[in-house]
């Protein structure tokens, strides 16, 4: 929960978009984040995003849908109730896979999901400032954090890098639940008094 | 850098050709001392390996000829970079089934019914199950299928390149001959579709063992085939880019060709175990005869070391994403799979012909050595005829800026 004022430029196309992520960039900005209306390859190497760790918590959460589903089973028909299946043994490991690879595919994908979603805070009632109405549409925004001091030179900066429209917001940074416009209102009023 | 044309190095030369000799005069001496013993195991022993290896490599050098129709019809790009390589193995698919096809059809006419026993008259008759079976285990039409299925895997796979490389001199910009290419790729996977993927490996591999049947087998042989084509598309890309060729293939074309080796073991992997899992519940006789030998027999050694090297191995080791990117360890996991899928097609073959005196002796290795000389310099010498890259390919922008 913080209130912060930022700098936005509104590009009109990817290919000018890149070379101002690099020039912003260059100029020792530090870009808070780039919204685009699709998924622009390379974007995350032009911005210097390091690679997700999503991948490595998939594997731990496959792993875990492995152990689950096998020891699971394996309690059951060896312990807890062990039972006579055509004469298979009581632990018939190749009639387990297939249930075993199910678990392992469903814990790593709804495990996956939600990472996903906690690490890009997206999620049913969760609330975000949007910066600009046609971000999700056929707008590039870029969005540079900024102080009392630094926001009118970023602005005129921004106008260089051949943005299309630039101003100054003051918004919450964090996400939030709740309705949209009222909370967000609320807190910036406060803040501007 | 786009126009370079290959030079075969001179040590690449010598190592095919001495391998190719060290094959030759194997075969020489398998046809002394093992084709002209009265023993029968003999025999069976020369005939059972020169099948195996020469549908082996037959099998992996016509799985470029399917990549390149697979891609072509997807219009995928991330395949131009190195296009040229998999039309170079696709083209020489001629001679590898020249050398298969006189190799079955030597097996089939000189009456060789302990390798194909349901040559021998009413075998296969005898069994009310398998009397069915008679209209399609028959020496007429084991030819005469053979013979065209052969003649047109190597036809599409000379055509295909024919194509590319008459693109080449084509007026730039020009899509004609990339249309034309679109329709012969899906004429190939029409005829693919009807050989490889369903009765060819039937008629070739499974009726040896004439009483078993899966007819999973067919997808399950493709799935191995395929997967040990790439990762000869692999070796290939790689060898070509360590002498200074290929300068614009980059870490992604190589990772999406390891992610190939990566998905298909896991595709082997499954229908191997469908194969398996379903004989292994059901517990009928007649079907469990086949893992009999092979779990519990003689062959056990096989039998688990073909899992560990084509399923265990990748999916570890391919797993993590910089190892899909890093030359060495893919060149590493491509030799394993390669290896374990000649392992494979061993465990097909082997038990039933030599049954429980296997070798893995002078004779196979050699065998194998001069059908990997073979193929080392037929590919090299076909690489040095057209220029590495498809010069007039409507999707050689695409390919150079490829970002994963």
């Amino acid at each position: 929960m913080s209130i912060k004022k930022f700098a936005v430029a509104v590009y009109d196309d990817e290919a000018v978009l890149f070379p101002a992520v690099k020039k912003v960039r260059g100029a020792g900005y530090k870009i808070h984040d780039v919204y685009t209306p699709f998924a622009v390859h390379g974007l995350d190497v032009a911005l210097g995003e390091k690679e997700s760790d999503l991948h490595i918590a998939g594997f731990i959460y496959g792993i875990t849908g492995t152990c689950t589903a096998l020891g699971f089973m394996g309690w059951i028909f060896t312990t807890d109730w062990p039972q006579n299946f055509g004469g298979k043994p009581h632990f018939p490991l190749p009639a387990f896979i297939p249930i075993t690879f199910e678990l392992t595919v469903l814990f790593a994908a709804v495990g996956m999901v939600l990472t996903f979603c906690y690490l890009n805070q997206i999620m049913p009632g969760v609330k975000k400032h949007i910066f600009h109405p046609r971000q999700t549409d056929d707008k590039f925004v870029l969005v540079i954090e900024v102080n009392e001091n630094t926001a009118k030179e970023t602005e005129t900066f921004l106008k260089t890098t051949g943005a299309e429209e630039t101003n100054i917001q003051v918004a919450e940074a964090d996400w939030w639940f709740g309705r949209f416009d009222k909370r967000e209102d609320y807190e910036i009023q406060e803040q501007l008094a | 850098m786009l126009n370079q044309e290959f030079k075969v190095p001179a040590k690449l030369k010598t190592t095919s050709l001495t391998l190719l000799a060290i094959g030759i005069v194997t075969l020489l001496a398998g046809v002394f001392t093992l084709l002209m013993s009265h023993d029968q195991m003999s025999q069976n022993r020369f005939w059972a390996v020169l099948l195996q290896n020469s549908v082996f490599f037959l099998l992996i050098s016509l799985a470029s000829v399917f990549i390149l129709s697979a891609t072509s019809l997807a219009q995928g790009a991330w395949i131009v970079s190195f296009r040229r390589i998999p039309e170079a193995i696709g083209s020489i698919v001629w001679v590898m089934a020249m050398i298969a096809g006189l190799v079955l059809l030597t097996i089939v006419w000189t009456n060789n019914h302990h390798i194909y026993k349901w040559l021998e008259d009413g075998y296969v008759v005898h069994n009310k199950l398998n009397a069915l079976k008679n209209f399609f285990l028959n020496r007429n039409f084991f030819t005469i299928w053979t013979l065209i299925v052969l003649g047109l895997w190597s036809w599409f796979g000379i055509k295909l390149r024919q194509l590319s490389i008459k693109q080449d001199s084509d007026p730039k910009g020009s899509t004609k001959t990339y249309w034309l290419n679109f329709n012969y790729s899906a004429g190939f996977i029409f005829v693919f579709a009807l050989s490889l993927a369903s009765t060819i490996p039937w008629l070739w591999i499974m009726s040896l063992d004439a009483h078993w049947f899966s007819t999973m087998f067919s997808w399950y042989t493709f799935a191995s085939s395929f997967v040990s084509g790439m990762s000869m598309i692999m070796l290939w890309i790689l060898y070509t880019k360590r002498h200074g060729y290929l300068g614009h293939v980059n870490d992604e074309h190589i990772h999406d060709v390891g992610k190939f080796m990566f998905a298909f073991s896991i595709f082997w992997t499954y229908l191997w175990f469908s194969q398996f899992m379903l004989i292994w519940y059901a517990n009928i006789p007649e079907e469990t005869i086949y893992f009999k030998i092979r779990m519990h027999g003689p062959y056990k050694f096989f039998y688990w070391i073909n899992i560990i090297l084509n399923f265990v191995c990748p999916i570890l080791i391919l797993m993590p994403r910089p190892n899909k990117r890093n030359y060495f360890v893919v060149t590493l996991v491509a030799i394993i799979i390669l290896t374990g899928h000649w392992i494979d097609f061993y465990q097909m073959v082997m038990p039933a012909t030599v049954g429980e005196n296997w070798h893995i002796g002078w004779f196979e290795i050699g065998i194998v050595c001069g059908f990997i000389g073979l193929i080392i310099s037929l590919v090299s010498n076909k690489l040095t005829k057209a220029p590495l890259v498809p010069q007039n390919n409507p999707l050689l922008k695409e390919t150079i800026i490829h970002i994963s």
